[in-house]
């Protein structure tokens, strides 16, 4: 037993995710938890998250519909499923950077594999951008708007999505165990996406300056599951564009992992 | 668990190195690092060089099936690494670390512990941490409830919990389903005599079924009757190990030889 060969990286690494998933259970249940512990005590519970969002929808549809100079009927879907999807991708990055230290006590306390804490923590966006659908069907049906079988390309298009964010947030989450700073600066950056990206504006409104949209890498991950929302097959610029984030996006974080499991338990 | 029969070590250490890098509020911000990198020369330099503390210097020792084992020293000596470190919670910079079976590291009573859920939740999410399936903790719930001896109190939420409730709590869970083995760090001493005297019984029918436990504790008397062997830490280094009453009594003449003035 002791003159084994110590095990490389790469297959620790691989044992790290594969025994993380094997935990479903246990990530399924910390990550519900999770979500609870936020609304607890309250009477709607993780419906306050519906709640917001349908507020923000109603109120941003209306205002920019003035603002834009556009109906009511076209604005208010596009900007409904825009600001889902932007919810989904904001709340990974912004929450990402607690990913390990709001870990800590477990990290310290128990082995766990560190994908664990990944999958906990993009379960309880999953299950909170799920919340968030029911709005998305009630403005479909306020416009008396039907996208068609179309609309289940978003299925594919949120998988590649959440796989983006599982990678995004370990290596968000492993960088700000490192250095604190991080978060912060991801957070002016996600504010500046927001007025960036067409997102509550449509991209017809840059005129001849469609690259500003088009060469905006947030831009095509929130086309690929809003464009099959409202009835549209996403471009094929976006697809590969998706495609191309998400193969750098994995090959980046497991790098980054395979150089740096170790050495996150110190971080912490 | 045939594994054990062969009479082979459970946990085995070979020269491990534990050392910590201190991150001051100013060397762990990202700031800091950019702006030391982009300034060549000395700073640069000392930037890099980051302080360290060796926690764990060349440790190594084999354990065996069997062996109820004492971590002594004082403060700061590196029981708890070395607990961390057996767990693979720390991986060692250098050395190798060996251990065979289920671990069950005891180190924080409160992990996982969620007031606002009921004690059985609670006992649920704690079996889960440490790595029982579904299946198993339902096999195994009324044998741990039976243990806690806390009845009805299960069905309340935790926070209305003492903190000697709560150990016994962890206590059950984590001996519940008889861990190859078992990791305690010394706040078992938070529990009352009565607790004591069954988790005293439950440790030992536990390491007659040839199992493993590293106890850290400042209770010397505690350790000799728990304990058959003794890792006397020093500093990050293993002072010595053997038999436990050979390695108090060479600690006790250590500590009373330091307090006296002269010596």
């Amino acid at each position: 037993m002791l003159e084994r060969q110590q095990p490389s990286q790469f297959s620790l690494a691989i044992a790290d995710f594969s025994a993380a998933v094997g935990l479903w259970p246990l990530w399924t249940k910390l990550g519900w938890n999770d979500i609870l512990y936020r609304y607890r005590r309250s009477i709607l519970g993780p419906l306050w998250s519906t709640v917001n969002v349908a507020i923000t929808v109603i109120a941003l549809g209306l205002v920019y519909s003035q603002i834009l100079n556009q109906p009511v009927a076209v604005l208010m879907p596009y900007a409904c499923a825009g600001i889902i999807v932007w919810g989904f991708i904001s709340s990974v990055m912004l929450e990402a950077g607690s990913l390990f230290s709001s870990s800590e006590s477990y990290i310290k306390q128990v082995k766990l594999p560190f994908w664990l804490y990944v999958c906990r923590f993009i379960f309880s966006k999953i299950v909170l951008f799920a919340h968030d659908l029911p709005i998305y069907l009630a403005v479909l049906l306020y416009f008396r708007i039907w996208p068609g079988s179309v609309a289940l390309y978003a299925i594919p298009g949120f998988l590649l999505l959440a796989i983006n964010g599982a990678f995004a947030g370990l290596a968000i989450g492993m960088a700000s165990a490192r250095f604190r700073d991080i978060p912060r600066i991801i957070a002016s950056l996600v504010q500046v996406l927001f007025l960036f990206t067409p997102i509550i504006w449509m991209p017809d409104l840059l005129g001849s300056r469609q690259y500003l949209a088009q060469g905006n890498p947030v831009f095509h991950l929130i086309e690929i599951v809003r464009a099959p929302m409202l009835g549209v097959m996403p471009s094929v610029l976006t697809i590969w564009v998706t495609l191309a984030i998400t193969a750098f996006n994995v090959l980046a974080t497991t790098f980054f992992f395979l150089r740096f499991r170790s050495r996150i338990a110190y971080w912490v | 668990m045939t594994a054990q029969s062969n009479g082979g070590p459970i946990v085995s250490l070979e020269q491990v190195q534990v050392a910590f890098p201190v991150y001051h509020g100013g060397s762990r911000s990202l700031k800091k690092r950019v702006l030391f990198r982009g300034s060549a020369g000395k700073i640069a330099r000392d930037a890099d060089e980051h302080v360290v503390v060796e926690a764990l210097r060349d440790v190594s020792f084999s354990l065996g099936a069997g062996d109820r084992v004492a971590l002594i020293g004082a403060n700061g000596a590196g029981k708890t690494t070395l607990l961390r470190t057996i767990a693979g919670i720390y991986e060692p910079l250098r050395g190798q670390v060996v251990t065979r079976g289920r671990i069950s590291p005891m180190f924080d009573i409160n992990l996982g512990i969620d007031g606002d859920l009921s004690g059985f939740d609670n006992i649920r999410l704690r079996a889960l941490l440490l790595g029982l399936t579904p299946a198993e903790i339902e096999r195994r719930l009324p044998e741990i409830v039976e243990f806690t001896e806390l009845g009805d109190y299960l069905e309340m939420p935790v926070r209305t919990y003492s903190a000697g409730m709560i150990l016994r709590l962890s206590f059950a869970v984590a001996t519940c389903f008889e861990p190859d083995i078992l990791l305690m760090d010394e706040w078992i001493l938070a529990g009352d005599a009565h607790f004591m005297g069954r988790a005293e019984m439950r440790v030992q029918n536990f390491v007659e079924r040839a199992r493993l436990m590293v106890l850290a504790s400042h209770n010397l008397e505690l350790c000799r009757r728990w304990c058959t062997k003794g890792i006397w830490l020093d500093r990050g280094s293993v002072r010595d190990f053997g038999p436990i009453n050979q390695v108090i009594e060479r600690y006790s003449d250590f500590v009373s030889a330091t307090q006296v003035p002269g010596h």
